[in-house]
């Protein structure tokens, strides 16, 4: 029997449970045991001995990233933020967290801002998450109901103002200093580090910004203990991991399963193989960040290190899966209009450089492309590469550029030496 | 007098009293009230579907900032709408899972159905059609958004069902 601790309490199609049905469940129980039993510092250790990762596409220690917050100081503003500003192309995962168990995540904030001594929490939820909204809304308003927010939390002394931000759409707002920067009601530019968001983050005071299912874990590794933690996954994570597959796959979906789990298996066991007809080209193993994999890497486990080695990132588990009726080219056209369109338009080399690629890579397409034009390409994917750019946006968007040119080689070429895209129309059959 | 004459002289009215004093709440609430800027413009989108050169100048000013200022803020925003648009807004994925599923297809039988290209609004002022990054619902692609309701796994006759539009005679 698999543990699946985050989405154990998820019915598909059904209501979420209500603050009884979740208390009922063991829910709450983290709350109550971290504000009435452990010390903020216990709660950290736990987390920190645990091994928790960033499930949000970074991968950054959790436990780490909380130890840089400095000693509270009286009278002063802390913030903790849940990142809920899921906008990875090809990734679903934190909405059905949201969606399914909306207690699950006020729990999770609770506990962690205890952790944390944060004097107010934010869920910076995407404005497209209509039906996440309303049910966070309704959680949020159960838990202030029963004293869980608000002052003096179970008479432990501990006071916390959570609120609820929805978004209106922009995917840089996933990146931890321009979330913060767009919740102070400014164009959401990413800042430079450091100062790091937990030394001067929103309005200047201390801040943690974490991501939705790393924040869910919290609760259950408070409940059950690091060692329990760490014995969940496979390899050298500890944990679960929810994984995705999407694209022409029989039964695309999303799993929780021990973080490790090999890829062959999330897709041939979990999304069933591919659709009849379709074969297998490569995939984005963790959202649009991420570089190709090729049908020959299957075997790789799916945790942070394996998945680096092999060439690529974890990102976010949710893989997006390219089958050999569509036109390489245009997949990655298609994601180079995403990242154009979403550069901040603030450092020069992504505002300038992701539409001359996103034009590269149409006139390819289109029947215009050149030999320079791939050699330019290759260029780019230098040129905006990590350290170019002032922050991940740019460098996001080359992995996949930079790997597809290495992996479709001889497309490329096709596209170039027929004056054609080799696809039908649209590039999709 | 169209659609868009009609929203346009209703954008030029001052912002109904109750509405102003919302927006005046929630930025009490905040540490700086121009933390309340989106939610302000967002419920102001609500009531007139759109954000106006007035309107914005009237948040602008409740919330102590320049309508420079929080034009620059409104623009960044894909779902701040600062042109008038139909009755309903239809979000069409545009992002990498969709259009492996096919979304080219749906977006050319919406541009066929409707006569209208993306950006653009019927001319009876019922559907504007927009593309759309990412709807986080990949495992149910190709997906779009009518107003507030998610639909994944769109074919030619489900838009047509969703749209409430009558079926193709085929002539």
């Amino acid at each position: 029997m698999i543990e699946r601790p985050l989405t154990g309490r998820i019915r598909p199609g059904a209501p979420p449970p209500d603050r009884e049905a979740y208390e009922r469940t063991g829910g709450y129980q983290a709350m109550r045991r971290a504000l009435l039993h452990m010390t903020p510092e216990d709660v950290v250790g736990d987390v920190t001995k645990s091994g928790l990762r960033g499930r949000g596409g970074a991968g950054f220690g959790t436990g780490q990233k909380w130890s840089f917050v400095p000693k509270p100081r009286a009278g002063q503003r802390r913030y903790l933020v849940a990142n809920a500003d899921e906008m990875e192309p090809g990734t679903f995962k934190d909405r059905l967290l949201l969606e399914g168990d909306p207690h699950q995540m006020v729990e999770a904030v609770i506990v962690s801002a205890y952790a944390l001594a944060a004097t107010d929490a934010y869920i910076f939820v995407r404005g497209e998450y209509k039906l996440a909204i309303a049910r966070l809304k309704q959680a949020i308003g159960e838990a202030t109901a029963a004293g869980y927010l608000g002052a003096d939390i179970l008479g432990s002394g501990y006071a916390l103002s959570l609120h609820l931000h929805a978004s209106a759409g922009r995917y840089i707002c996933g990146e931890e200093t321009a979330l913060l920067t767009a919740l102070e009601g400014r164009r959401a530019l990413p800042r430079s580090k450091p100062p790091f968001p937990q030394v001067s983050g929103l309005w200047g005071a201390p801040s943690v910004v974490n991501n939705v299912e790393t924040l869910c874990n919290v609760p259950h590794i408070v409940n059950n203990g690091p060692d329990w933690f760490k014995g969940l996954g496979i390899g050298p994570d500890g944990g679960t991991k929810l994984y995705g597959v999407s694209g022409r796959v029989k039964r695309p979906g999303a799993w929780e399963l021990p973080i490790g789990t090999p890829l062959r298996k999330i897709l041939e066991d979990h999304a069933g193989g591919m659709q009849d007809g379709y074969q297998l080209r490569a995939l984005l193993p963790g959202g649009a960040s991420t570089a190709f994999l090729g049908a020959d890497q299957l075997d790789i486990p799916m945790d942070y290190g394996s998945v680096e080695k092999a060439g690529s990132r974890l990102g976010t588990g949710t893989a997006i899966v390219l089958d050999d009726r569509a036109c390489p080219v245009g997949m990655i056209r298609n994601l180079e209009h995403f990242f154009a369109q979403e550069s901040c338009g603030w450092c020069t080399p992504c505002r300038d450089g992701l539409p001359w690629v996103e034009r590269m890579l149409q006139a390819l397409e289109e029947g215009d492309g050149e030999d320079e034009d791939l050699h330019q390409l290759e260029r780019h994917v230098g040129l905006l590469g990590m350290g170019r750019t002032f922050c991940a946006h740019a460098p996001g968007a080359m992995a996949p550029l930079g790997s597809g040119l290495q992996k479709f080689r001889d497309e490329f070429a096709q596209h170039v030496h027929q004056h054609r895209c080799p696809w039908p129309a649209a590039g999709v059959h | 007098m169209s659609t868009a004459e009609i929203l346009t002289e209703q954008a030029a009215e001052r912002l109904p009293d109750a509405l102003r004093e919302e927006i005046l709440e929630i930025a009490a609430h905040e540490a700086h009230p121009r933390a309340a800027c989106i939610e302000a413009l967002s419920r102001v989108q609500h009531e007139f579907r759109w954000v106006s050169d007035a309107h914005l100048r009237e948040v602008a000013g409740l919330l102590g900032m320049s309508a420079a200022d929080l034009d620059g803020v409104a623009t960044y925003f894909n779902l701040i709408f600062r042109r008038p648009v139909g009755r309903r807004v239809l979000l069409l994925c545009d992002s990498v899972s969709c259009w492996l599923m096919g979304r080219e297809r749906i977006d050319a039988h919406l541009r066929q159905r409707l006569g209208i290209r993306p950006g653009q609004t019927t001319p009876d002022g019922d559907v504007t059609l927009l593309p759309t990054v990412c709807l986080g619902h990949c495992d149910h692609a190709p997906a779009l958004m009518l107003g507030d309701e998610l639909h994944g796994d769109v074919d030619e006759q489900r838009i047509d069902a969703i749209l409430g539009l009558q079926p193709e005679t085929g002539e």
